[in-house]
C-alpha cells in the first residue's frame, strides 16, 4: 500500500529544478468571518527542466490556485515558492520584477475566448509580448516578424496575422494563447486546462503542437487538468491533488497504469472507456478500494 | 411494426440569411422507442443540440423546418399551442449542460422542484414536497428536507444537476432530453450522475436522447449510438463504438488520448467538409 515515489529528476536535460514550491499554503477569507478556506495545503514539488508535469485534481482541489501562486496572480501564505532560486513568495515590488518574471513563467488559460484581446489583431497581441520581453534591443518591425515566425510555427499562417480573435475558432484562439506565451521565451509554461474546452478533433492538434514545441526548444510544461487520458498523453510525471493536499505522486505512466492511493484509483475508475459502465460515487470508491 | 415513441423522418431546418440559405440540419432521421436511449454524438457544430432544439420546437424562428417529427403518432411541426404545451411540460422533460443557467437563482431549490406539480397538475403543496423529498432522496441528495430550502448557489453543480434530474423525473415525462449532461463535471461527478440517470431512468422505463461530444460516455449509457458531422447523422447502431464503419467516426475515435497507452502523436481528423461532400455525393 505505501509505495514510495521517490523524488525522481526526468527532465531531459536533468540538472536543478526550475521551479520549487516547498509546504505551499494559500488561505483564503471564508463566505463567514473566522472560517478561512484553505485552499492549498501543504503543496511539495520540483518541475525541473525539459519536463511536463501534471497536477491533477478535481474542480476545488486547489490545482489551479498553486498555478495563480507560480504566476503572481495569488499571493502565497506561507511557504517557499522560488523559480530558478528566486523566490516568489514574498510578491514582486517592482514592475521590472513582474516582467522579469512572467518572461520565466507564462500561462495559457483554459478559455480562449476571454483570455484574448478582442480588439488587437492576432499579429499584434503575439508581437505586444514580444517587444515587452525583447528588452529595448527590438524595433517594431523586428517584433512583427518575430511574431510571424511564432505564429507561423503555431501552424497560424501568415493569413491570420490580421484577423481579430473573434474571427477564429476556440482552436486557432488556443494556438494564439500559446504563440503569446511562447513570445517571452519561457522557461516554464503554464497549461491550466488548456485543451478541456476543445473538441476531441482540436484538442489532438493542439496536444501535438505542445509536443513539438517541447521537441524544439527547451520548456517545461505545468500542465493542469481533470482529464486523465490527456494527462496521460502529454505528462512525464503527476502530482495529485485532493481538497488542497497532494495525495498521490510519480510517474504518469505507472501511477495511471497500477493506482495505489484511492482517490487516484477513484478518479481512474471514473474515466469512461470500453465495457465502462457508470456508477454512483460511493460504489466507485468501494471499487477503488477493492 | 409498432411506432416508436420518438421519429425524426428527414428533418431539415435552414437558416435564411442574406446572403441566401444555410442548412443546419440536414435530413436527420432517428427514432427513438419506449424505454430505449439513443446517444446523439458529435463535435460543436454538427447540429445536434439543434436536434434537440428541433424536436422540442425551440428552434428560433428564423429556421424554416421541414420533414416530419412525430412523438408517440402525433406531429410535433403541427401541434397547436396547447398540445405544445402539454407535450413539452408532460411528454419531455429536458437536462441541460449548466444546470445553474436553468433555475431561477433566487428561488428555493424546494420552489423549483414543487412549482409547476402545484400550479399545473393541481397537486397539494405538501404532496408536492412529499414526492420531491423522496425523489432527492432516489438520486442521491443526502438531507433532502433541508435541500429543499437551499438556493441554488449553495449547491455544488453536481448536486444542481441530480436536483435537476429529480425535476426531470417530478414531472414523469416518457422521454428525457439530456444535452451534455455532465459535460461541466468532474469524472467522479459525471459517473455519478450518469448512474443516477440511467438508474431512475430504467425503473420507470423512460426513454432517453443523450446528447454528447464523448462517444466512450454514449457507449457506455447508451442502447444506440448515433454519430452527427454538419447537420447529419453519418452512422448510427448498436455496434458504432466497437466497430466503427464511418470514415469520420474512426478517425474521432482516434483522435482521442487513452488513458492506457500513451502514442508518439495523436492521429490528426482528416475528415473535413470536403471528404464530407464528397462521400455524400459517391453515396448518392
Amino acid at each position: 500500500m505505501n509505495r514510495t515515489h521517490p523524488v525522481e529528476r526526468t527532465g531531459a536535460s536533468g540538472g536543478d529544478p526550475i521551479v520549487v514550491a516547498r509546504g505551499l499554503r494559500k488561505v483564503f477569507p471564508g463566505p463567514v468571518k473566522d472560517d478561512p478556506v484553505i485552499a492549498v495545503d501543504d503543496v511539495s514539488f520540483e518541475l525541473y527542466p525539459n519536463e511536463c508535469l501534471a497536477i491533477v485534481g478535481e474542480s476545488g482541489s486547489g490545482k489551479t490556485t498553486v498555478a495563480r501562486m507560480l504566476v503572481g496572480l495569488e499571493t502565497v501564505t506561507e511557504g517557499e515558492l522560488s523559480v530558478r532560486g528566486e523566490s516568489r513568495a514574498k510578491g514582486v515590488k517592482h514592475l521590472a520584477d513582474r516582467r522579469r518574471w512572467a518572461r520565466e513563467v507564462q500561462y495559457v488559460f483554459q478559455d480562449p475566448y476571454s483570455s484574448l484581446n478582442g480588439r488587437q489583431r492576432v499579429g499584434e497581441i503575439v508581437a505586444t509580448s514580444v517587444a515587452l520581453h525583447a528588452g529595448r534591443g527590438a524595433t517594431r518591425t523586428e517584433a512583427r516578424g518575430r511574431a510571424r515566425e511564432i505564429l507561423d510555427s503555431v501552424g497560424l499562417g501568415e493569413r491570420f496575422v490580421d484577423k481579430f480573435p473573434h474571427q477564429l475558432s476556440g482552436g486557432q484562439r488556443q494556438r494564439v494563447a500559446i504563440a503569446r506565451a511562447l513570445a517571452a521565451d519561457p522557461a516554464v509554461i503554464v497549461l491550466d486546462e488548456a485543451v478541456a474546452a476543445l473538441d476531441v478533433s482540436i484538442q489532438a492538434q493542439i496536444l501535438n503542437l505542445l509536443a513539438d514545441i517541447r521537441a524544439e526548444r527547451e520548456v517545461s510544461y505545468l500542465f493542469i487538468s481533470h482529464d486523465l487520458a490527456v494527462v496521460n498523453q502529454i505528462s512525464d510525471r503527476m502530482i495529485v491533488m485532493e481538497q488542497g493536499r497532494v495525495v498521490d505522486r510519480g510517474r504518469t505512466a505507472e501511477l495511471l497504469a497500477d493506482p495505489v492511493h484511492p482517490y487516484t484509483r477513484s478518479l481512474r475508475a471514473a474515466v469512461p472507456r470500453p465495457g465502462w459502465k457508470p456508477v454512483r460515487r460511493e460504489r466507485l470508491a468501494v471499487q477503488a478500494t477493492a | 411494426m409498432t411506432e416508436p415513441l420518438l421519429r425524426l423522418d428527414d428533418v431539415r431546418a435552414t437558416l435564411r440569411l442574406r446572403g441566401g440559405e444555410q442548412t443546419l440540419l440536414d435530413g436527420v432521421s432517428l427514432t427513438i422507442g419506449e424505454g430505449e436511449s439513443l446517444g446523439l454524438v458529435g463535435e460543436s457544430g454538427s447540429g445536434k443540440s439543434l436536434t434537440t432544439r428541433a424536436i422540442t420546437r425551440m428552434l428560433d424562428p428564423a429556421f424554416r423546418v421541414t420533414g416530419e417529427i412525430a412523438f408517440d403518432g402525433a406531429s410535433v411541426l403541427s401541434m397547436n399551442p396547447a398540445a405544445l404545451r402539454r407535450y413539452r411540460s408532460r411528454d419531455v422533460g429536458m437536462i441541460f449542460q449548466d444546470p445553474r443557467a436553468h433555475v431561477n437563482p433566487v428561488h428555493r431549490v424546494g420552489d423549483f422542484l414543487t412549482e409547476s406539480l402545484v400550479r399545473d397538475r393541481g397537486v397539494d403543496r405538501r404532496e408536492a414536497e412529499r414526492r420531491a423529498v423522496v425523489l432527492l432522496d432516489e438520486v442521491g441528495v443526502r438531507n433532502p428536507e433541508q435541500r429543499l430550502r437551499q438556493y441554488p448557489h449553495e449547491l455544488s453543480g453536481g448536486l444542481l444537476q441530480r436536483v435537476m434530474i429529480a425535476s426531470v423525473l417530478l414531472a414523469e415525462p416518457r422521454l428525457i432530453l439530456a444535452d451534455e449532461p455532465t459535460t461541466a463535471l468532474d469524472v467522479t461527478a459525471q459517473s455519478d450522475v450518469m448512474a443516477i440517470l440511467e438508474e431512475q431512468r430504467r425503473a420507470r422505463g423512460l426513454a432517453l436522447l443523450f446528447i454528447t461530444h464523448d462517444l466512450e460516455l454514449a457507449a457506455a449509457c447508451c442502447d444506440r449510438l448515433a454519430v452527427m458531422y454538419a447537420g447529419q447523422i453519418v452512422e448510427q447502431g448498436e455496434h458504432v463504438y466497437e466497430a466503427p464503419s464511418h470514415p469520420y467516426t474512426i478517425e474521432l475515435l482516434g483522435a482521442r488520448p487513452s488513458i492506457d497507452e500513451r502514442v508518439d502523436r495523436l492521429p490528426v481528423l482528416r475528415y473535413d467538409r470536403a471528404t464530407h461532400e464528397l462521400l455524400k455525393a459517391e453515396a448518392s
